[in-house]
């Protein structure tokens, strides 16, 4: 069982306080096109180039705001992408602690399996499609569940409000639909 | 080397409490997300009001640099991303940081998820230039805007409230929220507990 959620909140909701009172807001999804960038161009070096200014791409999106992704692609010892990687040690440390996820869990989760049986096949390629629209939508919203909902409307912003809906209105008509046993 | 410090400490401390909320595990996502449990979405709202309320207490206290906000731009694109990343939550039972979590604390399926999203990611960087033409990134209601004015903000007010004030009793309506909640809406009779992992 994870933790009471009048202590998981508090605990949750320091650590967004905490991160705006030392540095800025926590945002992630950014960090999968900053990802992108470092895989493309260690295919293709012409994929981003330095100017006069700092880093450009021949990606618009990679180049837009005066390359500032580019830049931290080039850069990858920056804040925000090893506030990512820290994240993943914070969480591995944390689940090692309570004793590890189960060989089944780890494998699919049980609420998908109650619904759609133990074979893992299936569950991976819902995997791959979910992260495949979540990233895109993330990308074209300009932030996730982090950025957008919890920093965003901790900070009383209007498209956090806006995603808010946004998310809500079709996960929970999909999820409905998908998950009608408990597990 | 500062802001890298802050970045392992502030982002182990996110992952660390992401694994023990249960935000990471698909089955609690997927119970809140259809409405059978909603434990995790009393988690959510109390840490979006305890952190609002904090946050703009402190700055009025002068405590907390209002600097420090970053006010993301409304556009249309916010909801259809947001409509496009809901699907995809509810499906996988991942978000971009709670998979990369799930991940790291040792789910396979969340492997997959990651490898999707970075294809997820790249199919938009390539297609970012169709959006951009469509209008649909333009900025609504003066784009980067929060719904108070926040005093020393360089970000505008929608409303002519004051924007801490207005925050911290957003914050609070968060928190009441969070305790009025049920914890289940629906399919209600069920045992609810489920062994952990």
């Amino acid at each position: 069982m994870p933790l009471n959620w009048k202590t998981g909140g508090v605990l949750l909701g320091l650590v967004f306080f905490l991160a705006v009172l030392l540095v800025k807001p926590i945002g992630v999804s950014t960090q999968f096109v900053i990802l992108d960038g470092m895989i493309a161009d260690a295919v293709n070096s012409e994929f981003i180039t330095e100017t006069e200014e700092g880093y450009t791409s021949t990606n618009a999106y990679m180049a837009k705001s005066g390359g500032k992704y580019a830049g931290n692609a080039m850069n990858p010892l920056n804040y925000s992408f090893v506030f990512v990687l820290a994240m993943m040690l914070g969480a591995f440390l944390s689940a090692m602690a309570r004793g590890g996820i189960g060989a089944a869990e780890r494998q699919s989760p049980a609420l998908w399996r109650a619904n759609f049986g133990d074979g893992p096949v299936k569950r991976y390629a819902v995997a791959f499609l979910g992260g495949f629209v979540v990233l895109y939508g993330a990308r074209l919203a300009g932030g996730c569940t982090s950025g957008h909902m919890m920093s965003g409307m901790m900070q009383t912003s209007l498209s956090g409000y806006i995603f808010a809906a946004g998310a809500f209105a079709s996960a929970v008509p999909v999820a409905m639909m998908m998950y009608r046993k408990e597990g | 080397m500062t802001p890298i410090i802050l970045a392992i400490v502030i982002g182990a401390a996110f992952g660390a409490v992401l694994d023990r909320v249960g935000a990471t595990n698909p089955d609690w996502i997927g119970r809140m997300l259809s409405l059978k449990h909603l434990h995790l979405m009393k988690t959510i709202l109390l840490a979006i009001g305890t952190g609002s309320v904090l946050m703009f207490a402190g700055q009025m206290l002068g405590l907390v640099d209002v600097g420090h906000m970053d006010v993301k731009a409304a556009y249309a694109g916010v909801f259809i991303g947001g409509l496009l990343l809901g699907a995809g939550w509810a499906a996988s039972g991942y978000c971009p940081g709670t998979g990369v979590c799930a991940a790291a604390s040792g789910r396979k399926d969340a492997l997959f998820f990651i490898a999707g999203g970075l294809l997820g990611a790249a199919a938009y960087m390539a297609t970012y230039p169709m959006w951009k033409a469509s209008g649909l990134l333009d900025d609504l209601a003066g784009g980067k805007v929060t719904l108070g004015s926040v005093p020393g903000s360089k970000f505008d007010g929608i409303w002519a409230m004051q924007g801490d004030i207005l925050g911290i009793l957003l914050g609070l309506g968060f928190i009441a929220v969070a305790f009025v909640l049920p914890e289940r809406l629906s399919g209600g009779g069920q045992v609810a507990d489920m062994p952990a992992e």
